[in-house]
């Protein structure tokens, strides 16, 4: 077995993970909602009333997910890798590009952000050339830029660019 | 049968009938098709996409516009299911087993064929039934008050989790966490803030659309790219010939076809969805045919069925959204959130106050599936191509249009870090079997569904037992805990069922 075909985490693990996460969400929502008021008044439920009772029962199929899981009946399934090392590593690569997307976006605005993640990961993932990567990606944002700013008037987050261009 | 049905339905062709809504359908139709096709996008978020676009239009153009999408991504889906043996929805999925294989034997121009005609079939179905039973189903639904209104919900949000196919603590977990994050915000009952924790990018609540973008779009881009998906495709060469060989071909099947259109119809007016019904019309051919063991291997039943099935259960899905104001699948959610963007009040309302919209969507629902299916029929070689474009191109490029899409809601660039969790968390659920449809649907109907309750507490003075206050709530709240508690009682009927068989080990303890 080659080190790319290496469980990274189990399924199991993860249906713990989440399930736990879930059922700590739900108790603390409880809480809070027990605090602003949960109890039925003379004319129906208070506004925490509704999100108390979905909290609680949020954290109740919750930690049978937890029980669910440690009981293992599910067998090699429960085992089984939820994601594999050279999968783990395919799913990086578009979530980190598409986080450092994100935060380009809040200073050069969207425009200039979908271009350089289209053109980069052209260039990286996709091994196209150069000239093609810029092409496309430039194309297909200007296009984009035509449909929503000027056709349709749907503004967008813009940047820096933009602004010298006077948009 | 009923003439004011056929008097609307004619007043609706007159208002579908100009040359901006016309030019609306195709571009809807092929814009469709080509989400249908991409793996990553799909009707959900492929209409929530586009959503924005539609904001500064009239809601007659923009509901054309966007059920014209869903019908082009119906089609469309098809084309890599039966090309590349790739589902390009999760509806198509079924049509792999026999589509791909009749493909492989050189007979894809037929598989093709029959699965367009038979979507086409199903929707066909399925409109006729809308057309006939929606002003019927509205007018009932004229004398709801909100007890109704809540029972209806509640009914709704039962037959999620006594029908559905996954572990049930997974769909009821998925369903609390769409209403917990409606009820996230301003209370629109009382008015105090609920759940906000002091930020304030959370007063405005958790927007739907976001969410449907996220968790449909972006997680299946992770998906796609975590199964590193080649794209092996067979040729696509339709000409007249087979076409016509084909359709001349097609009566011997109706009692697969009327089967199957049932059976969608059905899923898509209770909230099945066009996945579970083109599973289902699978499974129903090869129940009722005389040789089950030769599905799987290319025969045409086996991509009439699947393709009816979920054309009619996609079209169908919009009988209750428009009646009630009930969406019947995910995409239908999409459209109902469209409508109350564009200030239209969706439910029973909706077919006297604005009846040029309702009927005019109605009646593209005639002309969008024949426009589609000689579309579709039309560009099969175009859209197959793009499954030559390099997918980090097409992943990256869905990428932007999913921020594009998150942004423009609201308007805030929180919303797109928002979509990016509302992702992850799409693709770890989307692995470890957690259905997301209920979820989007809770998340849609929460507050409204809250309101409803706490509407009817206020004029009962909190007395539960309204509900069962008359025969027509009384029933509605009945039916929909008998399907709450379903999955228990049938479980019981079989144990007692194998008690009486003679089996005595641990049966009477349950």
């Amino acid at each position: 077995m080659s080190r790319g075909e290496d469980a990274v985490v189990s399924r199991r693990t993860v249906e713990l993970f989440v399930s736990g996460l879930l059922s700590i969400v739900g108790i603390g929502l409880a809480i809070s909602n027990w605090k602003l008021g949960a109890s039925w008044a003379a004319d129906g439920p208070q506004p925490g009333y509704f999100p108390f009772l979905l909290s609680t029962m949020l954290a109740l199929a919750s930690l049978y997910g937890v029980f669910d899981a440690l009981r293992g009946r599910h067998g090699a399934r429960g085992d089984a890798a939820f994601v594999k090392r050279d999968e783990f590593v395919r799913v990086l690569q578009v979530l980190v590009p598409t986080i450092l997307f994100c935060l380009a976006t809040e200073f050069l605005g969207i425009y200039v952000a979908g271009f350089l993640l289209i053109a980069g990961f052209m260039r990286y993932i996709g091994e196209s050339r150069w000239i093609s990567c810029v092409a496309v990606a430039l194309v297909l944002m200007a296009s984009l830029f035509w449909c929503f700013e000027i056709e349709f008037q749907v503004p967008m987050p813009k940047g820096p660019i933009e602004d010298r261009l006077g948009y | 049968m009923d003439g004011t049905a056929i008097d609307s339905l004619l007043h609706g062709f007159v208002v579908l009938l100009t040359f901006k809504n016309m030019l609306l359908m195709m571009v809807g139709i092929i814009l469709g098709i080509f989400v249908g096709v991409l793996p990553g996008l799909g009707g959900p978020n492929g209409v929530a996409l586009l959503l924005p676009l539609t904001f500064t239009m009239d809601p007659t153009g923009a509901i054309v516009l966007l059920s014209c999408i869903y019908w082009g991504a119906l089609f469309g889906g098809a084309i890599t299911s039966i090309l590349f043996n790739i589902p390009g929805e999760a509806w198509s999925v079924a049509t792999t087993f026999d589509g791909y294989p009749m493909a492989q034997q050189g007979r894809a121009g037929e598989a093709l064929t029959a699965a367009f005609t038979a979507s086409f079939f199903g929707a066909l179905a399925a409109v006729l039934l809308i057309t006939f039973l929606a002003p019927l189903v509205a007018r009932f639904a004229l004398r709801f008050g909100p007890p109704e209104f809540f029972a209806v919900y509640f009914l709704t949000f039962c037959s999620f989790v006594g029908m559905g196919k996954e572990a049930r603590h997974k769909i009821l977990i998925s369903m609390l966490i769409g209403f917990l994050l409606a009820a996230v915000g301003m209370d629109t009952v009382g008015g105090s803030l609920r759940m906000t924790f002091g930020f304030s990018d959370l007063l405005r609540g958790f927007d739907f659309l976001v969410a449907v973008i996220g968790l449909f779009g972006l997680s299946e881009i992770l998906l796609t790219m975590e199964e590193k998906l080649a794209f092996e495709g067979k040729q696509a060469k339709l000409d007249l010939k087979v076409v016509w060989r084909t359709w001349k071909s097609l009566p011997r099947y109706w009692a697969t076809l009327i089967r199957s259109a049932i059976a969608g119809c059905w899923l898509g007016i209770t909230p099945g969805g066009a996945i579970a019904a083109s599973f289902m019309g699978y499974g129903l051919a090869k129940r009722f045919s005389r040789d089950p063991d030769s599905f799987g291997t290319g025969r045409i039943e086996g991509v009439l069925a699947p393709e009816t099935a979920a054309h009619a259960a996609g079209t169908s899905a919009l009988l209750p959204m428009l009646a009630l104001g009930i969406p019947g699948s995910g995409t239908a959610a999409v459209l109902l959130g469209g409508l109350m963007i564009w200030g239209l009040q969706p439910g029973p309302l909706l077919f006297v106050e604005h009846a040029d919209f309702v009927w005019g969507l109605i009646a593209s629902m005639y002309l969008g599936n024949i426009a589609g299916l000689i579309l579709v029929l039309a560009t099969v070689p175009l859209f197959a191509a793009i499954l030559r474009v390099p997918f980090p191109t097409i992943a990256s490029s869905v990428i932007v249009l999913c921020a594009i899409g998150a942004y423009a809601v609201h308007g805030a660039v929180f919303d797109i870090w928002l979509m990016v969790l509302f992702g992850v968390v799409g693709y770890v659920f989307k692995k470890l079997n957690y259905p997301l449809a209920p979820l989007a649907l809770a998340l849609v109907l929460g507050d409204r569904a809250e309101d409803a309750f706490r509407q009817t507490m206020i004029a009962s003075r909190g007395n539960l037992t309204v509900f069962w206050s008359n025969s027509l709530v009384g029933s509605i709240t009945s039916l929909a805990l008998l399907l709450l508690l379903w999955p228990v009682l049938s479980d019981i009927m079989k144990r007692l069922r194998k008690s009486g068989d003679g089996v005595p080990t641990g049966a009477a303890s349950g």
